[in-house]
């Protein structure tokens, strides 16, 4: 009797609360942005008498699936993205009555490709990585397509060190795959002929080609998480690891990013754009909901503040790379007064 | 004739057996003793394979436990840091009002870093102010607030107090951080390293219990950051939970093993019981985001939505351990409560239920246990999300202890490390602690025949 009562009243509580309004903000999406995104969302909770919102990490395409799905208090009123959102994406919020976006860009992101202190250093060219990793490369006499031959990183050029190729990184999944396959490997594809040549004849093929990664053990699925990865590089001195720029910053006494193109992946570097293997990192805000959630005004002013997102802010501890001024301050504007999206 | 043949060999097979029998058996004889050490020497062998599956377990638990507990016992401990804080009445209360209002408001970061000036005043470019500032945690403003509010008549006064320290200095002190390799390639520079040793030296540096990790939600500074908003998630979860699954499967196995009559309907039922008990939790998780978000318009990330998620998936256990343990009941306890007038209803109540009640509670125990260790399903629900205030009730956001952990995992900074072995801690220990209420409600319930 007690445990039905119990029940009930659970039952009853439930529903009361569901048709109770929602006053704290909800954010979902990329698991590149979360950090950023949580550090900001802590600082507003302290410093305001707003709640403190409440973020997932649900990948940049779950989270803008989840924010396209309608207007009203059971959606999320903010989605952080680690690309930039996709026509079809607009039009998918657009049939569910979500008219007006405001977009923010928050920053950069550098993808490093990284390895042990204790090995050396490597060099390497776009074209060098997309021999290393890709599925199927041009053959020594670039005259025809052959599956993966190179087994040690000499094979590809001498003057790489006499290691096997084992490069741990994320599965296709993650948002910081795609940004590797379009930045890296989709850049130096276009630089072979015959693979270029592709481009005209057989677009299908060619985009296989470009964005193929090998499956005979040169490249590893290492799973979401960067910090398994960097445990594994700690361990294995021959493996080179993908991920985001802010392991590297937090782990410079066991890993060293290689060079890519030449250039070092430094804070400085990936400010400057002089890193090629860069990306921009976005959250969109649901206009209609400005105003019926408390606080997300607010919250758009906390982000986009010279304390959080500037040149010394808190963010840039955590390992995002800041814009320059005048774009931050385009940003601002554009945060400020909610100006909607159009594409 | 074929049978007759036959016959006559299995009467000449009898004759050769029973004269073997009437033959004394020679003990002595060397082929008996080789036999008998044979048989002594295969018991032996069977013992250590026993032995040896133990030994396996046991070692594979120690070096579990070794290297959560060697990475995470740090945890427990937080470096804080000696300064002289100067209580300026013109920072906290310029008017004097005594209004907690306005101390509330007031800059004590700001005192925080006045201090630090004060201590190391050789510092005076604005960079290496700002790597200065981050020998104390971001937190310790609060704690100071915190201590005004308290005790008003501190303001004007200078006092020595300990301050939380920030992550890479913990990190530092904890020896996470090692200050011989080359100055690039740490978090620290060689300056902030020098004032860490000068802090030292002055008995400025200790390492205190860090309570704030057991009385404090998630925070992205991992010295503020705790585990009681996911505990809290995580008792709040079980108790919607229990609270339905409980009551559900045990009316479901009375049902099924006492009044339903044995037909195909039933036996369809049974099977797909069994099959639930195996289906993978996630797909619950999908279930739980279709039926109580989807439909029913429950709040995202709410420990009512998770407690009911997860009572499906332990539904089937408590069922299957549940009939197990009234099966268990012997049918002579039921024959004399009918025999004696009590009705069907009344012998389940009164003698069948009381008695099975060791093995219902343990099978609810183990399904608890199973839930409290649960992450898939929750993420379909929103319940793997960064929440930093502790959740007051079964509706407000919240996340779960293993969810906290997979978060922590998560993250860049190297001081989440320890955090998410002292987590696990955390969670093995409540493991433990409801295994443990199983043995001993067993223990308590338990009935020989």
């Amino acid at each position: 009797m007690k445990k039905t009562l119990a029940v009930a009243a659970l039952m009853s509580v439930a529903v009361a609360g569901a048709a109770e309004a929602r006053d704290q903000i909800r954010i979902v999406g990329s698991s590149t942005v979360f950090p950023f995104a949580t550090a900001v969302a802590e600082e507003f909770g302290k410093t305001t008498s707003f709640k403190t919102p409440v973020i997932e990490s649900t990948g940049s395409g779950g989270g803008l699936k989840l924010f396209c799905a309608g207007v009203g208090e059971q959606h999320p009123d903010i989605t952080n993205a680690s690309r930039r959102i996709k026509k079809s994406e607009v039009e998918k919020c657009a049939e569910n009555g979500i008219s007006e976006v405001t977009e923010v860009k928050v920053g950069y992101d550098g993808i490093v490709l990284s390895n042990s202190n204790a090995a050396p250093q490597l060099d390497l060219t776009k074209e060098q990585i997309f021999l290393a990793l890709a599925k199927t490369v041009p053959s020594k006499d670039g005259k025809s397509l052959i599956d993966n031959p190179y087994s040690t990183w000499a094979e590809i050029d001498p003057s790489l060190p006499d290691v096997k190729i084992e490069v741990l990184g994320p599965p296709p999944t993650s948002g910081t795959r795609d940004a590797f396959t379009e930045l890296v490997l989709e850049e130096a594809c276009e630089e072979f002929p015959v693979i270029a040549a592709l481009e005209e004849t057989n677009k299908d093929q060619f985009k296989a080609v470009c964005a193929g990664v090998r499956e005979d053990g040169g490249y590893v699925e290492a799973g979401e998480n960067d910090n398994l990865i960097v445990q594994k590089l700690e361990a294995n001195h021959d493996a080179l690891g993908i991920f985001g720029f802010s392991f590297l910053d937090q782990n410079g006494d066991k890993l060293q990013g290689s060079l890519i193109g030449g250039v070092a992946p430094t804070f400085e570097a990936i400010s400057a754009g002089d890193y090629p293997v860069s990306r921009s990192l976005y959250f969109y805000v649901k206009n209609a909901h400005v105003g019926t959630i408390p606080g997300i005004k607010e919250y758009l002013a906390e982000f986009t503040a010279e304390k959080a997102f500037g040149e010394e802010g808190y963010l840039a501890d955590r390992g995002l790379i800041p814009m320059d001024a005048a774009e931050r301050e385009a940003v601002r504007n554009a945060a400020t007064n909610l100006s909607p999206l159009s594409m | 004739m074929t049978d007759m043949a036959s016959l006559m060999e299995d009467r000449a097979a009898a004759k050769v057996i029973s004269d073997n029998l009437r033959k004394p058996v020679d003990w002595d004889s060397p082929k008996i003793a080789r036999n008998i050490k044979k048989r002594y020497a295969a018991e032996r062998r069977f013992k250590m394979y026993g032995l040896v599956a133990i030994g396996i377990a046991l070692l594979a638990l120690c070096m579990l436990a070794t290297s959560i507990g060697s990475k995470g016992y740090s945890a427990f401990y937080q470096t804080y840091v000696q300064l002289e804080v100067h209580f300026d009445p013109a920072v906290i209360d310029p008017d004097g009002t005594g209004d907690p209002a306005v101390i509330g408001r007031a800059n004590f970061d700001g005192l925080i870093k006045q201090s630090l000036r004060d201590r190391f005043p050789d510092v005076t470019s604005r960079s290496d102010k700002r790597d200065l500032y981050g020998i104390v945690s971001g937190g310790a403003s609060y704690d100071l607030r915190e201590r005004v509010l308290e005790n008003p008549s501190l303001i004007g006064q200078t006092r020595t107090i300990w301050l939380i320290s920030g992550d890479d200095f913990d990190m530092l002190n904890k020896g996470y951080i090692d200050p011989t390799v080359a100055e690039g390639d740490r978090r620290l520079n060689d300056q902030e390293v020098s004032w860490y040793n000068e802090l030292v030296e002055a008995g400025a540096v200790e390492k205190q219990f860090h309570t704030r990790f057991f009385t404090s939600g998630d925070s992205r500074e991992p010295e503020l950051a705790g585990i009681w908003g996911a505990a809290v998630g995580s008792f709040y979860t079980l108790l919607v939970t229990l609270a339905l699954s409980f009551p559900i499967g045990v009316l479901a196995a009375v049902y099924l093993e006492e009044f339903a009559p044995k037909n195909r309907f039933t036996q369809i039922v049974e099977v797909n019981i069994n099959n639930l008990a195996a289906v993978p939790s996630i797909v619950f998780g999908l279930l739980g985001l279709e039926v109580y978000l989807n439909v029913m318009h429950l709040p995202r990330s709410a420990p009512v939505v998770g407690g009911l998620t997860l009572a499906l998936m332990t539904l089937p256990t408590i069922i299957i351990a549940s009939r197990a343990a009234i099966k268990a009941v012997p049918p002579s306890i039921r024959q004399a409560a009918l025999g004696l007038g009590a009705s069907p209803v009344q012998t389940v109540t009164h003698h069948v239920l009381p008695l099975a009640m060791p093995g219902i509670l343990t099978g609810t125990i183990i399904g608890m246990a199973q839930a409290l260790g649960e992450t898939a399903p929750l993420l379909m629900i929103g319940m793997v999300a960064f929440i930093v205030d502790i959740p007051g009730g079964a509706l407000d956001p919240a996340t779960v202890l293993p969810v906290q952990i997979y978060l922590w995992a998560d993250s860049p900074e190297r001081a989440f490390v320890e955090k998410t072995s002292a987590a696990i801690m955390v969670l093995l220990a409540f493991l433990v602690l409801m295994n443990g209420l199983a043995v001993y409600l067993r223990k308590k319930f338990e009935r020989k025949w």
